[in-house]
């Protein structure tokens, strides 16, 4: 491995090489396409948050006049029983087809029910009034815990409950449970000299990205299709719509356009489908666009959840067991993150004795989607609060107390691997060592609180090709959409590797059709992996340049060195080429070079953060300001620092709203009451203080530079930071998310009687 | 469906005719009449930003503004942001910052910046927070973008 300070492109802060586009307007995002002959798709939804379709009638819609196609879920194909691996793990193929378009049932207020397209957005808004859709209301059950009664309603009535890898033979809302065990709990609990135990609940959240979700669709006669979108994955997109509508792969080509955000929520198709119908109806390019109110009420959110938590720990403050029972609600399809979230749950510490239950839920609420460390932050609210009330007893200060238990190297995790090299450690000593831990922090309803977090990071599959250009730079086309700055932190790996500069690589993102096949942007893999695929094609370059080079000079190639951008013979010093003057001569010399990767690096590095916070309660109204925030984060190595900073700050941002005001507010029939940004209350610049971030340095070894995925892992502290802090501001443990002003005031006053 | 009526208004400096309905918004004429995509839609109603541009000087969310009223005014949008010659301090710092991620609410971001600096060259930190609060950004948690109009006051 190269010593850090070797390095001459990866830890500098070059421009992105998309930035101008997107800081002039110029980028084209989804919604921006455009076409001659344009047609706009709107999405007929359902009012009822659980009904029986007995009847759709289209004829009047058709009627109006610049209407141009209909759809409902008739026009997709029959689904079946299949399951198939379509980006983020195995889906049944029926629930993502009755979620694109409802079959016979409604599940939940927004459910897609029907489709027009028209030749103006508005006619295509009227036009879907005109739709009549006969509902017969069935009852809803949209709590995890009501949801799991025997008496509850069913919102699948074939859905048999799978527990602990077995069939139970009986339907109801538990899609399944499972366990994980590692030692013995009843010997760590009896070990013990605290034990604590404490209950849950987190709202349903939404990812909240900017840009709603949008779909264009071209149907050619020819039987082949294109498909425009904002996605998170143009493979995966490609994958979905072709498995949904029964058309082999190669007839389906995605072209990814600029991404305005996604966090997770831009995996799942949603419009994809229905553009590619009502564009097949219709004979022409069809756009189609959510609102915002369709974004809340039918794509995302993240579970809500409900959690109980045991820790036990002896006088010397080390962890002897932990017991954690996590019901998860999946929206109206199986396949919530309660998984994950069992994994991650005691991730963060070393400890013998160990028993999760996970409960994967369904409830009449959309069908819940991956949001940064999916799982993770709901459980970490939890146990960080349980760690915290331990150290409270035992009169430990909490950095100390993890820096005792934290995993490491060598830790098993309850659910079975164990850790390579990690960095949880260090970012408990790097907070620490921190001026904002030791600043005085006085006044009354002032606290501070800390919280750790962990993500697993994935790596799976990227491809990338480089082209050398005559001037001595290089095209780069690779397949991950750029969500935040990934064209340059890759482009960066390939120019480290040339010892070429950041700007002398052009990169570009591929469509279905111009680069291999690359996994969807997540799961904080793109710098991590398609990094890693920049990195190999400039390893082909690099031989293919030396290649070239020693025929130049009619030499053995071992006789070439390259680096730095320097290719040389070694044993005639004089024969010397700078990367751009070789290049410069390739056409005349035998063509130029192309060079190629495909990778799948299985060693990816898990993530771990500690966030410090201090907060100030108003005790009359609840409101909690937020008045300090540091986040500190193993990060492998920064490769573009500004943007590793940035997903921090975003990331610890994202918790906090998640910690202090957002939430699904549900009626009795189960009808989001706050579907807009208005009443759906995500951060803005005026709640929040700058975000202080600390780069803890722990490289990968699993990857040539070290890098392990950053994205992921800062939203997963701060609920339960946040959640310390509030109790050392005014004493009350605040076991609910959101921690809203309302909720707030309301345990103030209970403490108080 | 409603007759279209014409309209005449500068857009970015430069006189410009179109049609439109009635019912149109100015965010909908500015993107699917004149092809000016840099105004984004991210919510619709006034929440978000991402459609912010100038009118007449003043700050407006395109969304809430039908087509209509634009006639005999003058509309700045993102695209008349930077000159022929180059970008603008608040572009060329979004950059330097590395105030933008995935960039949809960059030009609502911008376009409001530049309302503050013009009527006020040397706000405080909170005064660019309390301006930018009509702004929602969900990638960069704001710390960049804050830096970043500061950072282009001092031009």
């Amino acid at each position: 491995m190269t010593k850090t300070t070797d390095y001459r492109v990866i830890g500098t802060r070059p421009i992105r090489h998309d930035g101008v586009d997107k800081v002039t307007g110029r980028a084209v995002y989804g919604g921006d396409v455009q076409m001659a002959g344009l047609l706009h798709g709107r999405v007929l939804r359902s009012p009822h948050a659980h009904a029986r379709i007995r009847g759709i009638h289209v004829h009047k819609a058709l009627a109006l006049a610049g209407v141009e196609a209909v759809v409902t879920g008739e026009d997709m194909p029959e689904a079946g029983t299949r399951v198939a691996e379509l980006g983020e793990g195995a889906i049944v193929v029926k629930h993502l087809s009755n979620n694109t378009l409802a079959r016979d049932k409604v599940l939940y207020k927004g459910h897609a029910v029907a489709a027009v397209a028209a030749t103006s957005p508005q006619i295509a808004e009227e036009a879907l009034n005109l739709i009549e859709v006969d509902y017969q209301p069935l009852p809803v059950v949209i709590d995890v815990r009501e949801a799991m009664r025997d008496d509850a309603p069913l919102v699948h009535d074939d859905l048999i409950t799978e527990s602990l890898g077995k069939s139970t033979g009986k339907p109801s809302n538990i899609a399944k449970h499972f366990q994980f065990k590692l030692g013995d709990l009843e010997k760590g609990l009896a070990a013990a000299e605290v034990v604590i135990e404490r209950e849950f609940h987190t709202a349903t959240v939404h990812q909240g990205y900017i840009e709603p979700n949008n779909a264009t669709a071209v149907y050619n006669p020819d039987g082949n299709v294109t498909i425009w979108s904002s996605t998170q994955g143009a493979f995966t997109v490609r994958a979905q719509v072709a498995e949904l509508l029964d058309m082999p792969i190669s007839r389906v080509k995605v072209i990814p356009t600029e991404i305005g955000g996604g966090f997770g929520g831009k995996i799942r198709v949603y419009l994809e489908p229905v553009a590619v119908l009502l564009s097949r109806k219709s004979g022409k390019p069809v756009k189609v666009l959510m609102n915002r109110a369709d974004v809340f009420e039918a794509t995302g959110p993240t579970p809500g959840s409900f959690i109980r938590v045991k820790l036990a720990a002896d006088r010397e403050g080390r962890l002897t067991a932990a017991q954690a029972y996590l019901a998860y609600e999946a929206g109206a399809y199986p396949g919530s993150p309660v998984g994950a979230g069992a994994m991650c749950v005691f991730a963060c510490y070393d400890v013998p004795n160990v028993v999760i239950d996970g409960y994967d839920v369904v409830v009449n609420k959309p069908a819940t989607s991956a949001y940064r460390a999916p799982g993770a932050t709901n459980a970490a609210f939890a146990v960080e609060t349980v760690i915290d009330e331990i150290c409270e007893k035992l009169k430990i200060d909490p950095l100390d107390f993890r820096i005792k238990n934290g995993a490491k190297e060598g830790t098993r995790r309850a659910d079975g691997p164990v850790y390579p090299r990690i960095g949880m450690i260090e970012t408990c000593e790097a907070a620490k060592k921190h001026p904002h831990y030791k600043a005085p922090l006085s006044g009354p309803q002032r606290g501070r609180g800390v919280a750790s977090g962990f993500w697993f990071n994935i790596g799976l599959k990227s491809s990338a090709t480089a082209s050398v250009n005559a001037d001595g730079t290089v095209s780069l086309v690779e397949g991950s959409t750029d969500i935040g700055g990934t064209r340059t932190s890759i482009a960066m790996q390939l120019a480290e590797a040339l010892g070429i500069a950041a700007e002398d690589v052009r990169p570009v993102v591929g469509d279905t059709e111009g680069v291999g096949y690359t996994d969807v942007t997540g799961g904080s893999r793109v710098t991590f992996a398609t990094g890693w695929a920049a990195y190999e094609a400039a390893q082909d370059i690099k031989r293919q340049m030396i290649a070239r080079a020693a025929q130049i000079w009619d030499v053995k190639p071992d006789d070439v060195s390259y680096e730095d951008g320097i290719l040389q013979s070694r044993t005639d010093r004089s024969k010397r080429f700078t990367f751009r003057e070789l290049a410069g001569q390739l056409h005349a010399t035998g063509g130029t070079i192309v060079g190629r990767a495909s990778v799948d690096p299985p060693c990816v590095g898990g993530s771990f953060a500690t966030h410090i916070v201090d907060v100030e309660v108003d005790p009359e109204t609840g409101k909690v300001a937020i008045l300090r925030y540091t986040a500190v984060q193993d990060v492998g190595k920064a490769i573009h620092p500004s943007y590793v900073e940035g997903q921090m700050q975003g990331g610890a941002v994202q918790g906090i709203g998640w910690a202090l005001n957002e939430e699904y507010v549900y009626n009795e029939k189960g009808v989001m009451t706050n579907a807009s940004f208005l009443d759906y209350r995500m951060p803005t610049s005026l709640d929040l203080p700058m975000i202080d971030t600390v780069l803890v340095e722990v490289p990968n070894p699993g990857h040539p530079y070290g890098v392990r995925g950053v994205g992921e892992v800062p939203i997963v502290p701060p609920p339960g930071a946040i959640a310390n802090a509030i109790h050392k501001a005014i004493g009350v443990r605040m076991c609910e998310l959101p921690m809203s002003p309302g909720r707030v005031a309301k345990a103030v006053l209970a403490a108080s009687r | 469906m409603s007759k279209k009526m014409q309209i005449q208004a500068k857009i970015n400096g430069r006189g410009v005719d179109f049609l439109c309905e009635p019912r149109q918004s100015l965010l909908e004429v500015l993107r699917d009449e004149l092809r000016l995509t840099g105004s984004k839609e991210g919510c619709n109603n006034g929440n978000c930003g991402a459609c912010n541009v100038l009118l007449d000087g003043k700050l407006v969310n395109a969304c809430l503004v039908l087509g209509v009223e634009v006639q005999g005014r003058s509309v700045t949008t993102i695209e008349g942001v930077a000159s022929p010659g180059g970008l603008h301090p608040l572009q060329q710092k979004f950059l330097e910052h590395a105030a933008l991620q995935c960039g949809i609410c960059t030009p609502g971001f911008i376009v409001a910046a530049k309302a503050l600096l013009d009527q006020k060259s040397k706000p405080t930190e909170h005064e660019v927070r309390h301006w930018l609060a009509g702004n929602l950004c969900r990638c960069t948690g704001y710390d960049k973008i804050v830096r970043a109009v500061l950072d282009a006051a001092k031009q």
